[in-house]
């Protein structure tokens, strides 16, 4: 009986063998981000299709959850079982951190061998190398102090765009007058903190950004400017809708492009939605600084950072970094995405107006040392601080802190507490 | 289960041959790897949790002791404090309505209606629902925009608003709304089952003494419900302590931080924000927390039990 069957048994196994080790020659990646939305998703699709006319298969590991949160929740359960991903999404300091913890690899032999060190800005590459190695690749930059505005009605009240603060208020009480919704806001924590992070540098000047929520001066964070910021923030609430609670970045901007609300203050990847429905800049919609934040560019970047992920994978992981610093992938990646290349050597001819000035305020920034790490997303302070601000930022704007003093102090106390 | 003397005897005075013996340690090997589970993953990491709370952990274990400083940072958070008094409104809220509906309904039920095999499991059909797909519905059902307060406006009452889960201080009551629709088909059922085990010979004797409906029940059914009661409790208080993923698709924390519970608390401060020594520190306040209820409460109604 057994004689019969060795043969059998032998062959079926020989074939097995053989397509594991055919299976096993075929390199693929497993990327972890947040990129679900609309033009996010068209965004990273230039990059899936670009491994994969190399031979790299793309294993698609999105989380949602516009700040990466969930992402980063994820991200913990897999590295601390020791089978993290080839790659992840990452933002600032979080990149840091996770550095700290010794599991991630190392770029420098390709950053040498591609030169990143003389392309890519030095704001980034604070958050790229860890003890001087290169520990991740970035992929764009953006920018969070952008006015998203529907040009229809600023046309029909006849207002130009506002360039400070008091010209936004008296723009936002015509726009109201004329009957449209005139902020669009979503009421989640980290949106709270974009809008707030801009009112800051809008009120009070860049460089008390700096101070405040970049380095966390107690006494400037106590200081009368800081409780008139607050205050400025909180004038906000009554030119937007009741339902604001809870509303996610892309439906806001939504009622932007749908003529239901006529501005939003968001970063740069709300451009990405208006060019994936067909928008067109300076047409049907306008782009422009948070009014009184000309000349600032507060930044965040997308970096995939690599995961120690072992000799088989290297080749395949490799290969990922160098696409996407890859200059036709940086243009064709940022022109869906909405943000600006990561490398300052790129072209700006294929983009639209609303990148060109985009690019071209970021240069502008980092020559004049105004480029610095929105709080808000993760570069101005680690996770701990960043989500003690978000806390005493969201209970202002729901109404659960009184008065923009006891704010200033709150905020103090919380971020002393999180340090 | 305390043994008789009839019991004790037979046994000390019977040779003990193998079999006996067998039989006497089979339960305990058998019973042996699952107690030995139990005591490692759950016993063996509450002392870990109670442990890391007074280390100095962030994003992972780190095991540096620092004493207490995680509990002072703890209760200086405000929003745990707002979580604290979340928890106690819908806590209460929550096994009170759910228990009241679940026996009111378990009476009506247990009246030999017509269409009993009918209403049953339609009233213990939320139960099969998943916590994120109630909060996902009523979130949508809730909202003024899109949900009851446009509808009704819409039918012609124009100013009707309901607009209590955008509202700080009234979104906790929606979670209350949602959770209780989902839990008291259970309750409902657990009480059916116990009235339905209540001898008939006892209420046929109360009515021919003369005892009114309302007295029939409230004097002789109710209590001899304690242990339906006890069960409830106890399936209620953890569901409410566990309350995270109902939170998280209802209101996503609410307006702000309105709707925080200790369970997304202790989430956000271990995962999302890196302060796993203050998430331990909150772990080991709601362990407490449970303890001072369910002991003294499971202590009292086992005596109960023993002695009757």
């Amino acid at each position: 009986m057994h004689k019969r069957f060795l043969p059998l048994i032998g062959s079926v196994a020989g074939l097995a063998m053989m397509a594991g080790a055919a299976v096993a020659q075929d390199e693929s990646v497993e990327v972890l981000h947040w990129w679900t939305s609309g033009g996010e998703a068209a965004a990273l699709n230039v990059l899936k299709e670009n491994l994969e006319a190399e031979g790299v298969t793309w294993q698609d590991m999105p989380v949602a959850g516009g700040g990466g949160t969930e992402a980063m929740t994820v991200l913990r359960s897999r590295a601390t079982s020791g089978n993290p991903p080839t790659a992840a999404q990452m933002l600032g300091y979080d990149i840091l951190d996770w550095a700290e913890l010794g599991v991630v690899g190392n770029l420098d032999d390709l950053a040498a061998e591609e030169g990143w060190d003389d392309v890519i800005p030095a704001a980034l590459q604070n958050f790229s190398k860890y003890d001087g190695h290169w520990i991740a690749a970035p992929v764009n930059v953006h920018s969070t102090n952008w006015m998203w505005a529907n040009k229809a009605i600023f046309d029909e009240v006849g207002i130009a765009l506002p360039t400070s603060f008091d010209e936004l208020l008296a723009a936002l009480d015509k726009i109201k007058a004329a009957g449209y919704t005139p902020i669009a806001y979503g009421g989640q924590p980290w949106q709270d903190a974009t809008v707030f992070e801009a009112v800051v540098v809008s009120t009070a000047g860049p460089e008390f950004y700096q101070t405040t929520l970049n380095e966390f001066d107690q006494e400037a964070l106590t200081s009368d400017t800081m409780k008139q910021a607050f205050e400025s923030y909180g004038k906000l609430k009554d030119y937007t809708d009741a339902n604001t609670a809870g509303r996610d970045w892309n439906l806001a901007t939504a009622m932007v492009m749908n003529k239901e609300a006529a501005m939003q203050f968001m970063g740069d990847w709300a451009k990405g939605e208006f060019i994936n429905a067909g928008k067109v800049p300076n047409q049907d919609f306008l782009c422009a600084r948070f009014p009184g934040t000309q000349g600032t560019v507060l930044f965040n970047s997308d970096q995939f950072v690599m995961f120690q992920v072992g000799d088989e994978a290297r080749d395949a992981q490799l290969k990922l970094a160098s696409a996407i610093e890859e200059p036709s992938f940086q243009i064709a990646f940022n022109k869906v995405k909405g943000s600006v290349p990561a490398r300052t050597d790129i072209d700006d001819s294929e983009f639209d107006d609303c990148a060109k000035k985009g690019m071209a305020d970021l240069a502008a920034a980092n020559e004049g040392g105004t480029l610095y790490g929105s709080l808000a997303h993760g570069h101005g302070a680690p996770a701990a601080v960043k989500n003690a601000v978000y806390d005493v930022v969201t209970r202002f704007w729901n109404g659960d802190i009184d008065s923009a003093d006891a704010a200033a102090e709150e905020l103090a106390t919380a971020v002393a507490a999180a340090q | 289960m305390t043994l008789s003397q009839a019991e004790v005897a037979p046994v000390a005075t019977a040779p003990r041959g193998l079999r006996a013996y067998a039989q006497d340690w089979l339960p305990r090997l058998v019973l042996a790897p699952s107690f030995a589970v139990i005591l490692l993953f759950v016993y063996g990491f509450i002392v870990f949790t109670a442990y890391l709370s007074t280390t100095n952990s962030t994003i992972l274990p780190r095991f540096d002791f620092v004493g207490l400083v995680n509990y002072q940072k703890l209760f200086a958070q405000p929003s745990w404090w707002t979580a604290l008094k979340n928890l106690m409104i819908f806590g209460v809220l929550y096994i009170g309505i759910c228990t009241g509906i679940g026996l009111l309904l378990a009476i009506f039920l247990d009246q030999k209606i017509r269409g009993e095999g009918v209403l049953r499991p339609i009233y213990l059909y939320p139960m099969a629902l998943s916590f994120i797909v109630t909060g996902t519905a009523w979130k949508w059902f809730l909202d003024p925009g899109i949900g009851l307060e446009q509808v009704v406006q819409n039918w012609g009452w124009e100013t009707f608003t309901f607009d209590w889960i955008k509202n700080s201080r009234m979104a906790i009551y929606t979670v209350v709304i949602a959770a209780v629709w989902q839990s008291s088909g259970f309750v409902m059922a657990m009480f059916l089952a116990g009235l339905r085990g209540i001898d008939t010979e006892i209420m046929r004797a109360a009515q021919i003494d003369g005892a009114s409906a309302l007295k029939l029940y409230r004097r002789i059914v109710i209590p001899m419900l304690r242990p339906a009661f006890l069960s409830a409790f106890v399936v209620l208080a953890h569901l409410a302590i566990k309350s995270y993923d109902l939170v998280i698709a209802l209101t996503g924390g609410g307006p702000g931080r309105a709707t925080e519970l200790p369970a997304t608390f202790m989430y956000s401060y271990t995962f999302t924000r890196n302060q796993m020594g203050v998430g331990a520190a909150s772990a080991v306040i709601m362990l407490a927390m449970v303890a001072s209820i369910m002991i003294p409460y499971l202590y009292t109604e086992l005596k109960h039990e023993a002695r009757s």
